[in-house]
């Protein structure tokens, strides 16, 4: 029983380890700036987590094996615990944890408290039950003012995110159920919901954030390869939530520049 | 210590219904929870199957279920979530076990109010009812997770199953917080004020620590889900806009303006963060408790455990945040809310140690109850391992909504919990039928279902780096997702091979209630109070006699000692403590 029982443990425990290590399925390549960073603390933290992993599952089955009762066994060890040691692993714990955690600071807050640099690229992201548009604000720079009571989801494009067209600001805004991003330039990020909550996370960029109803939450990241790259929905927000699914073209600056120019055409 | 046991008193009942229907005896309703549980148990659990088998197969149509469609998957998998955190992992160990096993252990007759400990009952009964009624409503259950995210869960026309299905899912949560609320009462006034001579808290089982830590949690958080719940209900029939900012569903303008969605999950969390702990703290009492008992030896500090349930207890109300890095909440509050969250992990390591130095140079019994002690400790170890991953908001970036956080939750919050369930079980069994559970099919239950459960929850891990999403009906619609689809379907048929052996347990239960060997009182030679008193305990617990305690809990392999243990009642001049 004590034998099989160890057995069982330590083949589970090796089982489980080999595939992180083996990274038979693993994070997809990393597209954005965040990439290398967040790729690093997450395999600093599957190598440290790893390490207790298993001196624990190990012990576990070592114990139960070692310890089993036998006629033989010497008399147990009569202890209520043992202070030192405690404090000793309390102490080693706490700087684990919390030396591991304040590791991430720097970047969290890099991407979340501070704002996009000047230069960056401007898209507002649009969620709704089940489809993402994505606006540009075109040359003016500037985001056309939008209403709800003009939103028409089943005529798509302007109409779904209810641009408001009489406003001078939106003449030059397009709106696209794609997204195309220049590599390399800082996007600025503002993202809306106009029904329910939806996230959009994009895996290979290292990129999720909610987006909310009622909130325009402004985000920032930098894309570092040519691409394309999927979009999941990552809040559940109704039964079309598997197949909010979109696409993030990353291409040079000069392919983009081509790409806006020509939707601006299109438009006029 | 006062100890009013002629107030509490009341007479044995007489005649079927007053016995086993609507009983005042904190045993019986100890047993009635644990039979809700164990049917709530198999309606989640074929929720999960359903699932499974739709996830494998997106398109097989399947005997008298029919087809799932996507909106019948995510009703299955609120319902699945709901039933399973509500009605088993918060019944069970704490209306159940805790129920039973609590009076006995500090020595008392009876719950402090027997009254509103059967009310408490019967209460979670009718919640129970209320939310199988969801299925069956026009527009079936709904489909906005256990969560409950607000304004999905607000609006009766976000889709299917929103309409009078997800009236019925807050309000049997509404009612489910009301009978939680009385238990929690009870639970507590019972501790503070019906302990026995000489039960010092100090000489509680870690058992009823956990309860009764659990019991101040529950008092904490029920309260604020119980108004969260009537604000959506409001939000939902009478044109408030507590979730609600003005939205468009479809094109309509709905009637909302200025709530916020963020609201809810602030105040679900609230609840929802120490409800984990409700789930598990019980747990960790009965693993401690078996852990000693079994290895023969004192529990490896007692005075730590304890603290470090406080600890969990108390650092469980400040790291609700953790579930809202992604929400669109301060960036500045994820930092706080990231380093408490990895401040809880200090006291779970500090139990899983003490675990171990436990059995450490024991002398290890591996009857079924120590087998799924053990197994717990091992489910702890890696459910709770992914914790300080998903504590870090840069890593959740990559993870959060994600399967890496269904295999977390459902390795420490599910499987963890539910093997502590399956401990106390198998080791109170026969206290409370009198007889003997069948020791091999016990076993055979237990290595099945620990490779099966690991088998199925370890590969989530792997599909939420791979970036997984939760909550997708199918894996069809996304190019890189369908990648991913041959870890489900190894979990498919994980699941299926686990789900299957679980009839061993249930037969085995029935089997032995009426064909089981005979119990002794005693028969893991344990120390605590239950052990002391009749198999199955009389009405009054002590047939009369009021016990006095003498010793700790866990005295076993005293030097000196007559035998290799030292109940907690034997006279004080046995040996120390």
């Amino acid at each position: 029983m004590a034998l099989a029982l160890m057995v069982l443990i330590w083949v589970i425990t090796l089982t489980s380890t080999y595939f992180f290590v083996a990274k038979t399925w693993w994070l997809p390549v990393g597209a954005a700036e965040a990439a290398h960073f967040i790729d690093g603390q997450l395999a600093l933290t599957f190598v440290l987590m790893g390490i207790v992993f298993l001196a624990a599952q190990l012990s576990l089955g070592y114990i139960v094996w070692r310890y089993q009762q036998k006629p033989s066994s010497p008399p147990v060890l009569y202890s209520h615990g043992n202070t030192k040691l405690e404090i000793i692993w309390t102490v080693l714990t706490t700087i684990l944890f919390v030396g591991l955690n304040l590791m991430g600071g720097p970047v969290w807050a890099s991407q979340r408290w501070d704002a996009a640099g000047a230069g960056a690229v401007q898209v507002e992201v649009t969620g709704m039950q089940f489809a993402w548009y994505f606006r540009y604000p075109g040359p003016d720079g500037k985001y056309g003012a939008t209403s709800p009571k003009l939103m028409d989801p089943s005529a798509g494009g302007e109409a779904a995110v209810g641009l408001n067209t009489s406003d001078p600001a939106a003449k030059d805004d397009v709106v696209t159920g794609t997204m195309y991003l220049p590599v390399d330039r800082e996007v600025d990020v503002s993202l809306r919901a106009v029904d329910v909550i939806h996230a959009f996370f994009v895996p290979s960029l290292r990129f999720k954030q909610d987006a909310v109803p009622g909130l325009n939450i402004h985000m920032h990241f930098k894309p570092t390869a040519i691409g394309e790259y999927e979009i999941a929905c990552a809040e559940l927000c109704g039964l079309g939530h598997y197949k909010m699914h979109g696409m993030v073209h990353v291409v040079s600056q000069e392919d983009f520049d081509k790409w806006l120019a020509a939707r601006e055409a299109e438009k006029q | 210590m006062a100890t009013p046991v002629a107030i509490h008193a009341h007479a044995a009942p007489q005649g079927f219904v007053r016995k086993y229907i609507f009983s005042l005896d904190h045993k019986v309703i100890g047993i009635q929870y644990f039979f809700l549980a164990l049917t709530a148990v198999w309606v989640g659990m074929f929720l999960s199957l359903l699932m499974r088998i739709h996830l494998y197969w997106p398109n097989a149509v399947l005997p008298l279920v029919g087809e799932i469609k996507p909106e019948t998957y995510l009703s299955l998998l609120t319902m699945h979530g709901t039933i399973m955190v509500f009605f088993v992992l918060t019944t069970a160990p704490q209306g159940g076990f805790g129920n039973y096993f609590l009076p006995i252990q500090i020595g008392a007759p009876d719950m402090a109010f027997p009254v509103l400990n059967m009310l408490s009952f019967w209460t979670t009964f009718v919640a129970f009812v209320t939310i199988l009624a969801a299925f069956f409503v026009t527009g079936g259950a709904p489909l906005h997770g256990w969560t409950g995210y607000a304004p999905l869960s607000a609006l009766p026309s976000a889709g299917p199953g929103e309409q009078l299905g997800a009236d019925l899912w807050i309000t049997s949560i509404a009612i489910f917080c009301v009978a939680s609320l009385m238990g929690a009462l009870n639970f507590i006034t019972t501790t503070l004020d019906l302990r026995a001579k000489g039960m010092t808290l100090m000489r509680m089982p870690l058992t009823v620590w956990s309860w009764f830590i659990t019991a101040i949690l529950g008092l904490l958080a029920f309260g604020v889900l119980l108004s969260a719940g009537i604000l959506l209900l409001m939000d939902r029939n009478l044109g408030t806009s507590f979730y609600v900012p003005l939205v468009v569903v479809n094109g309509q303008i709905m009637g909302h303006k200025g709530g916020s969605p963020l609201l809810w999950q602030h105040l679900f969390w609230f609840f929802g963060h120490p409800e984990v702990y409700i789930a598990i703290l019980p747990g960790m009492g009965v693993t401690s408790q078996v852990l000693s008992t079994f290895s023969r030896k004192p529990i490896f500090g007692y005075k730590a455990m304890v603290y470090a349930m406080l600890a969990i207890g108390f650092f469980g109300f400040m790291v609700w945040g953790h579930h809202m890095f992604m929400s669109g909440m301060s960036p500045y509050s994820a930092f706080a809310f990231s380093i408490l969250t990895m401040c809880i992990g200090v006291p779970s390591a500090i139990k899983t140690f003490n675990w171990l130095g436990t059995m450490w140079k024991g002398h290890i019994r591996f009857q079924t109850p120590m087998l799924y002690a053990i197994g717990f400790v091992s489910l702890f170890v890696s459910g709770g391992l992914s914790g300080p991953f998903l504590a870090q908001p840069v890593l959740d970036i990559q993870l959060h909504d994600t399967y890496f956080v269904v295999g977390h939750f459902h390795l420490i919050m599910g499987v963890a919990a539910i093997f502590g369930m399956f401990a106390a079980t198998y080791y109170w069994f026969p206290k409370m039928f009198g007889r003997m559970m069948n020791e091999t099919w016990g076993r055979v239950h237990f290595f099945i279902t620990l490779a099966g459960t690991y088998a199925i929850f370890m590969p989530m891990h792997y599909l939420g780096i791979a970036g997984g999403t939760r909550r997708y009906s199918q894996y069809t619609e996304v190019a890189y997702l369908q990648k991913l689809m041959p870890i489900h379907q190894f979990m498919t048929y994980a699941a299926i091979i686990t789900i299957a052996a679980q009839f061993i347990f249930v037969i085995n239960l029935f089997w032995s209630m009426f064909k089981g060997p005979k119990a002794s009182d005693n028969p893991w030679e344990g120390t605590t109070l239950e052990w002391t008193t009749a198999t199955p305990p009389p009405h009054d617990n002590f047939g009369g006699r009021t016990p006095v305690v003498n010793h700790g809990p866990y005295e076993y392999g005293v030097p000196g000692a007559p035998r290799d243990y030292v109940m907690q009642t034997d006279p004080a001049t046995t040996a120390a403590h």
